[in-house]
């Protein structure tokens, strides 16, 4: 079936059967940054702005997003750069698989909360899943973004 | 891996019934979560989304919540956080994560009666009714037991009748689904009790209600043991993966305690 995603602004016709979910949909198209870590639903690695707030794109039909506004990282490069910096700086990125889908989500958080406690970013960012690290890192570094004090 | 042959997004849900009934193997689809995992040979795939179904709307005497709500509408709404002590957003806000409620849809659960529900526990303690298509307005525990019937949850209608609701479980990490969990609504001296993932589906406790309605809470220590012993009687629990039965048992009762002391405080 043919249908139209407006990809990052940009309006885009994809080829997908009537079973495919947007991430195969995303991937097949050359947005590699969205990935799948779990294929239980609860990674959060898939991570993409859905009508502008964050889904799974495993588990979103692929059909169900015809003629809506799907935004991944590749849509997001400036404020993903600011972040990631900050990332970086506190030793949070290691092998930086799970880092395109919690960065998509912490912006996403940022600019539905505006201001946010700790439990507030720990209870947003509950669904996003790192095997790396103990996630003190990366809250550091959402906190600083985040504008949160220690 | 589920298959579609054909993805529809009808307008109405008149038009949604009738694709529905054209053939044995064409479903509605809810927030599809759990959807690739199964094996499901789905015909026509029937997408409510464009249906209007996604609403919370308050009226004189009752809530609202179209079936495809998301989870996080709900746990964000303004109307739902000032009634039933806003128990109706904190139950389902620790299910996975904000990206997992921004999908996951009203309907979909409550149509699945799914018996690790954060959700339906709590609405069986209220006056809840699911609305379908074709059979109309029913009352949610009515529907928790009935078979599995080819028609389309519209929405749900919740009576506002000033209950007080708690909501307690146990989960092994934040993000889990509940090893068990207990719901206790209570308007005057009038207590409903329910309880969730035996694992099977939420039931009501008549015997531990109908206790807690006709006693007298000097001793709420002693009540309240009473009140689980009765609990423990009445309702079967089982065991799975998670927990034994009698585990569950041992913890629903804890868990019926706190749930009884908080709308006793209210």
């Amino acid at each position: 079936m043919l249908i139209h995603i407006i990809v990052n602004g940009e309006k885009q016709k994809f080829h997908c059967s009537p079973d495919d979910m947007l991430l195969d949909v995303l991937r097949d198209a050359g947005y590699k940054s969205v990935k799948c870590g779990c294929d239980t639903t609860n990674c959060g690695l898939c991570t993409v702005w859905f009508e502008g707030k964050p889904v799974l794109s495993c588990s979103l039909p692929a059909a169900r997003a015809n003629n809506k506004h799907v935004t991944t990282l590749e849509g997001v490069r400036e404020e993903a750069k600011v972040f990631g910096s900050l990332l970086v700086d506190e030793g949070a990125d290691q092998c930086g698989f799970c880092s395109p889908g919690l960065i998509m989500n912490v912006i996403a958080m940022k600019k539905e909360l505006g201001q946010a406690t700790e439990g507030d970013i720990k209870h947003y960012l509950a669904g996003n899943l790192c095997r790396c690290t103990g996630y003190m890192s990366q809250l550091r570094a959402v906190k600083k973004y985040m504008g949160v004090e220690e | 891996m589920f298959t579609a042959k054909e993805y529809v997004m009808p307008q109405t849900l008149d038009e949604a019934y009738k694709l529905l009934m054209a053939r044995k193997n064409n479903y509605i689809l809810g927030g599809c979560a759990w959807l690739r995992m199964g094996k499901r040979r789905i015909n026509t795939a029937i997408d409510l989304s464009e249906a209007g179904l996604d609403f919370i709307n308050e009226t004189e005497d009752s809530i609202e919540i179209g079936a495809m709500t998301s989870y996080r509408t709900v746990e964000t709404s303004e109307v739902l956080k000032v009634h039933f002590n806003g128990v109706l957003c904190d139950c389902i806000a620790n299910i996975i994560g904000t990206q997992f409620r921004n999908t996951v849809t009203v309907g979909g659960s409550i149509y699945a009666r799914f018996g690790f529900s954060d959700f339906l526990t709590p609405l069986l303690a209220l006056d809840t009714y699911v609305v379908l298509y074709k059979e109309g307005v029913i009352p949610l525990s009515d529907f928790m037991y009935q078979p599995y019937k080819k028609d389309i949850l519209a929405k749900i209608i919740i009576k506002k009748d000033s209950r007080h609701l708690s909501y307690q479980m146990l989960r092994n990490s934040h993000a889990d689904f509940p090893i068990v969990n207990v719901a206790v609504s209570k308007s005057g001296s009038d207590y409903r009790v329910c309880i969730g993932a035996r694992p099977a589906k939420a039931v009501t406790a008549p015997k531990t209600s109908e206790f807690l309605s006709h006693t007298n809470f000097e001793n709420i220590e002693s009540v309240t043991k009473k009140a689980g012993e009765i609990m423990a009687e009445e309702v079967k629990f089982m065991t799975n993966t998670k927990a034994s039965a009698k585990y569950r048992q041992t913890i629903a009762r804890t868990l019926l305690k706190r749930a009884v002391m908080e709308v006793g405080i209210c």
